[in-house]
């Protein structure tokens, strides 16, 4: 048992890190979506605020200015999405589309301009990453089987950001379940002429929504360029806003259940890895494309309901018009 | 006096031209800004990308060879559109059109003539390209999944597929680039150079090849199909009203399933023009974004075939005048394309409808009221 216990645990302290960004962009989507506007952009804005993160830990040396300018630009970009989509009724996912190509575009050109190398942000160290954090008693408890190497090798030891994403979960789900903005949140997205009805303004209610998927899609591109590598290259959120979409509609739009999606999502990214040129007893070699494209596959399942079902919120991707 | 705007109507030349040319405008205007942010002037930036994909006989060649990819993803967007369907999958539809046109050829190209290859290897391409829509469409029609989300994922699902088959079981062997082997000569779709010289026309050899003719045809069939034939009224209707053209005896399942494999046949074809005309071999990321850019090209031209070929023409300029700009001034990246194309899917896709209002009110200052109709009393 001893022998394949550290391998488990290295893939699933990996599946920690690579489902931190999907976890954050997730929770930032089912604000979005819950609210009734489709976002289909979480790949823009996480691809946009890597980029503002890398340039100024690079150009300051401070991650937490990093962190605040990627909030900054993910939040602008989600109230240009609001902009399109909740006050002149555009199309929801051609905005999305818009923000998504824009973002691979311009983080590139900016990239280079400024830079000068082929579109990548200076090598970030110290102080202008996100370090690994030891949880308290960690060392102490680690001689403890199973359960204490799990806590020291698994929980402990990663960057804030992983464990931020985890709290946002939480935050989330009171939000959304527990506060009178998250019923709100939640009956705009359904049937915004009743909450019109009641006096409160759709408008209001759906760009505070955007704005808060902006924040954590800001927090998402933080890590991937502060904290999970140690500078902004280009392209890297890699189809990663696709993913945490495909989760959050896995999950049903509902925050634990996408946050256990994308620890599947991110569970299959990181075996993937390991898989490479295995021979798997009884299947043998899984070719790595396969794994990859998993999460996808089993995405347009769930959605075809041959497992379970997945109800979008009723009023998504319609613009609400008021008067008639 | 607040009037609301969206309710009068505006003559056909204000809402089809003069609006689409102004969002064009901020667009290209927003593009001159950031330009000018990263110290590059934008008019002279224009002049080159004028100059670098009109300039010459060798410019026009490239322009319209991109031009062609983008007729094709445009159509394919638009007929979906009619449909009112989103079809996302443009880029994944291209791609498996490739995979359809290499397995034929991999397979025929050393034992039939040329006059059977080239309708066979057209026909390959729309088959897989519609097939690989087909799914999206289906599981639209009957089992209600979202056709944006799914074409999506398919996308990603084809990507994955071709990396898989190309580096696995395509490559030619003894090489290193995931490539398949390259086509018989009878097999590639003759260029315009090469078609156009028996009648004494002599052009500079560009990728540009006779796809292009295949694309204006396929507008012309296209708008016939949509505004000429019981098929597409169904289409249409369908689109405007499921209801409606269920009671007009239309099965809407059945219409959305015949647009997106008429969508998917149609992007499927921008594989005849690059792995046909141009590579004669099937490659990685061939269609480099030329399904994602008809979305742009079919917003832009108001999902009309004659609209799509003047927006495919302004993107074959972008994407040629933009290679050639990243040439001549240090700096600049061919990625300011991408950055543009955003804009022009931003302001005339998404805010399409953001200057009506101020330009209904204009209207209404030059025109006085009672040339409004009833509607809005």
């Amino acid at each position: 048992m001893s022998e394949w216990l550290p391998s488990v645990f290295a893939v699933l302290d990996a599946t920690l890190r690579v489902s931190t960004p999907l976890i954050l962009a997730a929770m930032a989507g089912l604000f979005s979506e819950r609210s009734g506007i489709v976002d289909i952009s979480l790949e823009g804005k996480m691809l946009a605020a890597a980029f503002a993160a890398g340039s100024v830990a690079a150009v300051s040396g401070s991650v937490w200015l990093a962190l605040l300018s990627a909030v900054l630009v993910s939040v602008a970009l989600a109230l240009l999405h609001g902009f399109a989509c909740i006050t002149h009724r555009g199309n929801q996912v051609v905005s999305g589309l818009a923000i998504n190509i824009l973002a691979s575009g311009l983080t590139v050109v900016l990239g280079i301009a400024w830079f000068k190398r082929g579109g990548q942000t200076p090598a970030l160290s110290g102080d202008a990453r996100f370090s690994p954090i030891e949880l308290p008693f960690a060392e102490q408890i680690s001689d403890v089987p199973v359960v204490g190497r799990f806590y020291a090798d698994v929980i402990s030891g990663h960057n804030l950001l992983v464990y931020v994403a985890f709290a946002a979960v939480v935050a989330t789900w009171w939000f959304v379940y527990r506060t009178r903005f998250g019923l709100r949140l939640r009956a705009v997205g359904e049937n915004p002429l009743a909450v019109d009805t009641a006096g409160l303004s759709v408008s209001g209610l759906r760009y505070s929504a955007v704005a808060i998927c902006g924040l954590l899609a800001g927090i998402a591109g933080a890590y991937l360029s502060t904290a999970q590598n140690a500078s902004f290259v280009r392209e890297m959120t890699a189809g990663q806003g696709y993913i945490a979409l495909a989760a959050l509609i896995f999950g049903k739009w509902r925050p634990l259940a996408a946050l256990l999606a994308c620890l599947m999502f991110g569970f299959l990214d990181a075996v993937s890895i390991r898989l490479q040129g295995v021979e798997l007893p009884g299947i043998g070699e899984v070719p790595v494309q396969a794994i990859q494209a998993l999460p996808y596959v089993l995405t347009v399942i769930l959605l075809a309901g041959f497992i379970g079902k997945a109800v979008a919120p009723k009023a998504v991707g319609v613009p609400f018009v008021k008067e008639r | 006096m607040s009037i609301n705007t969206a309710s009068v109507p505006l003559p056909a030349w204000l809402e089809v031209v003069v609006i689409p040319i102004l969002n064009l405008l901020m667009a290209l205007f927003s593009a001159g800004l950031i330009m000018l942010a990263i110290g590059v002037n934008p008019l002279e930036a224009l002049g080159f990308m004028i100059q670098g994909a009109l300039g010459d006989d060798y410019a026009l060649g490239y322009t319209l060879y991109y031009t062609t990819n983008f007729i094709f993803t445009g159509l394919a967007v638009a007929i979906a559109f009619h449909a009112s369907l989103f079809n996302i999958g443009g880029e994944g539809q291209a791609y498996i059109g490739g995979l359809g046109v290499a397995l034929v050829f991999l397979l025929l190209d050393r034992y039939l003539p040329a006059v059977l290859l080239v309708p066979l290897g057209i026909a390959a391409a729309a088959l897989f390209g519609a097939a690989w829509a087909f799914i999206p469409g289906w599981l639209q029609a009957y089992r209600g999944s979202h056709i944006v989300i799914t074409t999506i994922m398919f996308n990603f699902i084809a990507a994955s597929l071709m990396v898989y088959l190309l580096v696995n079981v395509l490559i030619q062997p003894g090489q290193m680039s995931p490539e398949s082997r390259a086509f018989e000569p009878a097999a590639w779709m003759p260029s315009m150079k090469a078609a156009l010289a028996p009648f004494g026309i002599d052009l500079v050899s560009t990728p540009l090849n006779l796809s292009l003719v295949l694309a204006l045809v396929c507008c012309v069939l296209v708008w016939f199909y949509i505004w000429r034939t019981r098929w597409g009224y169904e289409l249409r209707t369908a689109g405007f009203s499921e209801p409606a053209a269920r009671y007009a005896g239309i099965r809407p399942r059945g219409v959305i399933v015949t647009a997106m494999c008429l969508s998917g046949a149609l992007a499927g074809l921008v594989a005849v023009n690059e792995i046909m005309g141009v590579h004669h071999r099937l490659l990685l990321n061939f269609p480099a974004g030329y399904g994602f850019t008809g979305i742009a090209v079919s917003l832009m031209g108001r999902n009309h075939p004659i609209g799509i070929v003047v927006a495919s023409l302004l993107f074959g300029v972008l994407y040629q005048g933009g290679a050639e700009l990243a040439f001549e001034i240090p700096g600049i990246t061919r990625e300011m394309v991408v950055a543009i194309q955003g804009l022009i899917i931003l302001f005339s896709g998404a805010l399409a409808l953001m200057l009506r209002p101020l330009v209904v009110r204009l209207y209404l200052r030059v025109k006085p009221v009672e040339s409004l109709g009833p509607a809005t009393a």
